[in-house]
């Protein structure tokens, strides 16, 4: 109870150490998110119409690095960045592209498994109609791809949620850096280590309302447009 | 892929300002709100923006000597002084102190309030058989509660699991854990002083020789590391060494209490 109305508090407060970290969290899972599923959808849509020696065994490899832990992809891009590692040169340590990438790493896979999927079911269906119009390739990919859009915001979602509640990797790359790289889970973290655990579950819950908002407005989009569509 | 590309260039573009450091230093300074009180003034006098990475001791020096900081501030001297040897450091200077203190459960199951020295303490923590919450990360603070251990003559490793719980967090974490299981845990004053889920715990032992605990500070050796920002780390390691910075260090209070207490050489 203590922690909800902290909740209240620092969103009706709203001040601009909140405000920044919050808008940090959003502004790298985006961008995360669009560069995973800029790969992501069309490796799963790909992987589900075509055919070679191999294929099963990829597309088992991304559904298990779904499951890939937080922290050995933040260990994995820090060696990587890190000045002594092999694109330390870049400089990208403890600033937010090194988060974004990091995230881009954990979601890319999810999104690509998850959308693999629901183009195989497609495909199923549609791949005789597609093979009779002469749809082959690249255009059979975007084409389901756009079939399946609505389908798609889902395996979207999914890859937001993990992005945006994940702190294992973020804080190894990013450093929790305040003002620079400080983003909500880090904060909760630091704030537990504090000891400050009302205020820690105040801003889980900020965190929460968060991904509430946007999972309804990515929903609602979608209901809105299939309406439209089938009007 | 053309959009990741711009997007990675976007994100390149806003990097690397001239007057920016990286800090790689302790949570015990970091929880403490002393870089929140300090930085700001040491930004006005120098003009040099401190980004500061708070971790333990142990993987702050693996960290400097991947290059991936400006500035060391630990507290871990012969540690330090090794980094320094090994050519990662430029030199090593004094900084601050405080010093260590054992809390546990207000009842004290182990009596260590009336033990005469710090060794004691944990002979009796030992032979009571109640808990002790170690850090267990190569921390400052874990080196420091190891080499106690040791000069005990006690090894905790044997009880490993069952009355010694090695965290293997940061001070907070270990904190958090120690104070919900009544256990006893070494920790750095300030640390404590600023904890915010005390229950009841509180200090039982403190005031040996032996806890004492000494910061330093490292501007990493740009010759090991060229990417390096040694000028600005030069200025930010003098002005903190500085009698403004000392000052400054030991004006901050929390709760009425000085945290951290000036003694550069």
């Amino acid at each position: 109870m203590d922690a909800l109305s902290e909740a209240f508090r620092l969103i009706i407060t709203l001040d601009a150490d909140l405000f920044e970290i919050l808008l940090l969290s959003i502004r790298v899972s985006l961008i995360a998110l669009a560069i995973s599923a800029i790969i992501g959808l069309p490796l799963g849509s790909w992987l589900a119409i075509s055919k070679f020696p191999g294929r099963k065994f990829c597309i088992l490899l991304l559904n298990a690095l779904m499951g890939m832990p937080p922290v050995v992809v933040g260990l994995i891009v820090y060696l990587l960045l890190s000045r002594s590692g092999p694109l330390g040169w870049l400089g990208l340590l403890y600033t937010p592209s090194a988060m974004i990438i990091a995230q881009a790493v954990l979601i890319t896979p999810i999104i690509a498994a998850l959308s693999n999927q629901v183009i195989e079911n497609l495909h199923q269906e549609y791949r005789d109609t597609f093979y009779s119009m002469g749809i082959t390739g690249r255009r059979a990919v975007v084409a389901y791809l756009v079939d399946a859009r609505y389908a798609l915001t889902t395996c979207i979602l999914a890859g937001f949620g993990r992005a945006i509640a994940e702190v294992g990797a973020v804080i190894i790359v990013g450093g929790n850096i305040d003002h620079l790289t400080r983003v909500m889970t880090t904060a909760i973290a630091l704030e537990t280590s504090k000891g400050n655990l009302t205020l820690a579950l105040g801003l889980g819950a900020v965190l929460l309302s968060l991904s509430l908002l946007v999972n309804a407005l990515v929903i609602g989009v979608r209901e809105y447009a299939a309406k439209r569509q089938y009007a | 892929m053309k959009h990741l590309i711009t997007c990675i260039a976007l994100m390149l573009s806003a990097q690397t300002l001239a007057d920016t450091i990286i800090v790689q230093s302790t949570t015990s300074t970091q929880n403490s709100g002393l870089y929140d009180y300090l930085l700001p003034i040491q930004e006005k006098d120098t003009g040099v923006e401190v980004h500061v990475v708070a971790v333990g001791t142990g993987q702050a020096i693996k960290n400097a000597m991947h290059c991936d900081g400006d500035v060391l501030l630990v507290h871990a001297k012969p540690a330090e002084e090794k980094f320094v040897t090994e050519g990662y450091g430029d030199y090593r200077r004094d900084l601050m102190y405080n010093d260590f203190v054992i809390i546990g459960p207000e009842t004290d199951p182990a009596n260590v309030g009336g033990a005469q020295n710090v060794i004691e303490a944990l002979e009796r923590i030992k032979q009571s058989g109640a808990k002790f919450a170690s850090r267990g990360d190569d921390s400052g603070t874990h080196k420091k509660e190891r080499s106690l251990w040791q000069a005990a003559g006690i090894d905790p490793d044997t009880g490993s699991g069952q009355w010694y719980l090695e965290t293997g967090s940061g001070m907070g974490a270990t904190l958090n854990t120690g104070v919900t299981l009544s256990a006893y845990v070494l920790t750095d004053r300030a640390t404590w002083i600023t904890f915010a889920n005390k229950q009841d715990a509180t200090i039982l032992y403190e005031g040996d020789a032996s806890l004492f605990n000494q910061y330093g500070i490292i501007p990493v050796n740009a010759d090991k590391c060229p990417s390096v920002n040694q000028e600005a780390a030069k200025t930010f390691a003098q002005w903190l060494v500085s009698e403004t910075g000392q000052a400054a260090i030991g004006a901050y209070q929390v709760d009425g209490k000085q945290l951290f207490f000036p003694n550069a050489n």
